[in-house]
């Protein structure tokens, strides 16, 4: 079956055209032995061949809910009720690109309106946008917006050490050429009291993650505490949050973020090998026209009927070009309708239930691991996640957790926090089961001297 | 086309107008750059304080259909700006020489004004556009 729409003839008349005899000598200008190098490819295989291939090496992975997994670490594993899937999977949503035009796309745009007013009201934030690739380009675009709004005057980016090293580092990436100083995450030593004492009147933002990376939740009025230093700098305070985690926390409006960023993911979405993910982006009204992203707003057409359009896009690359507030324009359209379908199949009353379980499996974790000798767990407040302190090296303990017990066992810090030594994030979600986490509690003491 | 003009006011390339009232000046844009910009939804006034430099762009105005940025006329302090234009941006289309104005500023160098056109070099370049 070919997939070239246009035919022999259509060829020869576009060929025509443009005065050129063959397709051939249109790539005169590369020279001869770059034109067809021989490329070492095994020969075609049927469908049906393929997909049995396909079947044999996915087979390869540990998968599925046969292999317990403690992974977290930006990345959760929640059940996806099927609603969310079959909805998703509507051609209407699922085929279409760039279905923005009112005049045609209102289910599109009414969808986004809603994701938009779902994640306002989580995050406790007047406006939300469409979405962003992911949780780390979300904090990236937060970094940009606080820079935007001081009106590029203030050059000096704080980051607590608690927001997820990835997106650190693709704040850093975003800005590098800037004349930026971007600093605070060089340890976790620098608490959020620290992170204040830091912040300055060159100060454009200050960045924190709720529940952060290591899973720890801070008391609500220490972060309240740091938004008012930040603001009392001029700076935007801006909350990096999980939004599972705010079906159950204090929502970071409350607390005085200006912005709340994020990854989306566990909103539905598949873990898909990490991507493509979603990124959610709030922010308080007097910010709007410093925003980025594209923004879906309600609105009455001709005849009074309620209706949907993409509103205040003149902050966007297409028209302000260069001084574009972001020069991304993109959404995460599927994805944020995953996470809009998600939500609304669980209510408030049900993702505060998933946001419970997490906590209560996580603590019983916690409680199980830290009766263990060689393993220690650090006191304070936590959500689904938390650092336990290992006798030997995480990725020995690794290996042996996969190869010995078959269980996926839980994040390696020493890359991103070597002050905390050999230390392990570990996390459990909704699905995880006590006889899994029970599991994990024996696997880990076989583990204690490997 | 009939455009409207300040008689009072001399003009820039970029189409803003600057009038002298006493040791301020007021600066706006033209009734032609309004018109090209169709309707004026939102201006990003600077704060007051802020310096201008000549043909430097201080603020952005954005219309239904465009974000353009607005050149200084002439170098100076912003003394005050335009609080209506908060609640109503309509007023640069609706009178651009009068309730319409952005801002006011102190001049740093009088002798700029010179540079700028008068009102018969100015409608001249509009003819030509």
């Amino acid at each position: 079956m070919s997939f070239i729409p246009n035919t022999d003839a259509d060829r020869a008349r576009m060929l025509s055209a443009i005065g050129v005899a063959s397709t051939a000598e249109l790539f005169r200008d590369v020279p001869k032995d770059f034109r067809f190098p021989k490329l070492d490819l095994p020969a075609a295989l049927s469908e049906h061949e393929i997909l049995t291939q396909m079947d044999a090496l996915s087979r390869l992975n540990a998968q599925g809910p046969q292999t317990p997994s403690f992974l977290g670490a930006g990345a959760y594993n929640h059940f996806i009720p099927a609603v969310v899937d079959a909805m998703v999977s509507r051609s209407e949503f699922a085929t279409a690109y760039t279905p923005y035009q009112p005049e045609v796309s209102q289910g599109t745009l009414q969808a986004i309106f809603e994701y938009q007013s779902m994640i306002a009201r989580l995050t406790g934030m007047e406006i939300s946008n469409a979405s962003h690739y992911d949780g780390a380009t979300s904090t990236a675009e937060a970094v940009i917006m606080a820079l935007n709004v001081a009106q590029w005057e203030k050059k000096r980016v704080l980051l607590s050490a608690g927001v997820h090293p990835q997106y650190r580092a693709v704040v850093r990436t975003y800005t590098q050429g800037m004349g930026l100083t971007v600093g605070g995450d060089e340890s976790t030593s620098i608490g959020l009291v620290q992170l204040g004492a830091l912040c300055d009147e060159s100060t454009a933002c200050v960045v924190v993650q709720y529940p952060d990376f290591l899973g720890r939740v801070a008391e609500p009025a220490q972060l309240s505490g740091l938004a008012q230093r930040a603001h009392a700098c001029g700076a935007l305070f801006v909350v990096v949050a999980n939004p599972v985690a705010l079906g159950l926390l204090v929502a970071p409006g409350e607390m005085g973020a200006d912005v709340v960023a994020g990854e989306g993911q566990a909103l539905g979405n598949h873990l898909s090998f990490g991507g493509p993910y979603l990124g959610f982006f709030a922010f308080r009204r007097e910010h709007i026209r410093k925003s980025s992203g594209r923004i879906a707003g309600q609105t009455v057409d001709h005849d009074g009927r309620r209706s949907y359009v993409f509103t205040l896009s003149t902050r966007e690359q297409h028209i302000r070009r260069e001084k574009a507030t972001s020069n991304i324009c993109t959404n995460q359209s599927l994805n944020a309708l995953t996470a809009a379908v998600y939500l609304t199949a669980l209510g408030p009353g049900g993702l505060k239930r998933v946001a419970e379980l997490c906590w209560h499996k996580a603590h019983y974790a916690a409680s199980r691991i830290t009766g263990l000798s060689g393993y220690s767990v650090p006191q304070g407040e936590f959500f689904h996640e938390f650092v336990v302190c290992c006798p030997r090296p995480v990725s020995r303990i690794n290996a042996r957790l996969f190869e010995k017990h078959g269980i996926i066992g839980g994040y390696d810090l020493g890359m991103d926090y070597p002050e905390l030594g050999d230390a392990m994030l570990v996390c459990c979600t909704e699905v995880t089961t006590k006889e899994q986490i029970d599991g994990l509690v024996t696997a880990l003491e076989d583990c204690r001297n490997v | 086309m009939e455009y409207k003009f300040d008689e009072k006011a001399r003009y820039s390339k970029t189409h803003e107008w600057v009038r002298v009232d006493g040791a301020e000046a007021v600066v706006g844009i033209s009734d032609y750059a309004q018109n090209k910009l169709s309707d004026v939804v939102f201006t990003d006034l600077p704060a007051v304080g802020k310096e201008l430099t000549r043909e430097s762009a201080f603020m952005v105005i954005e219309s239904v259909k465009a974000a353009e940025e607005v050149f200084a006329p002439v170098s100076g302090t912003v003394t005050a700006r335009n609080e209506k234009l908060v609640r109503a941006p309509e007023l640069v289309n609706k009178d651009p020489f009068g309730d319409g104005w952005l801002v006011r500023v102190r001049l740093s160098d009088v002798k700029e004004l010179d540079s700028l056109m008068d009102l018969a070099s100015y409608r001249k370049l509009v003819d030509t556009l």
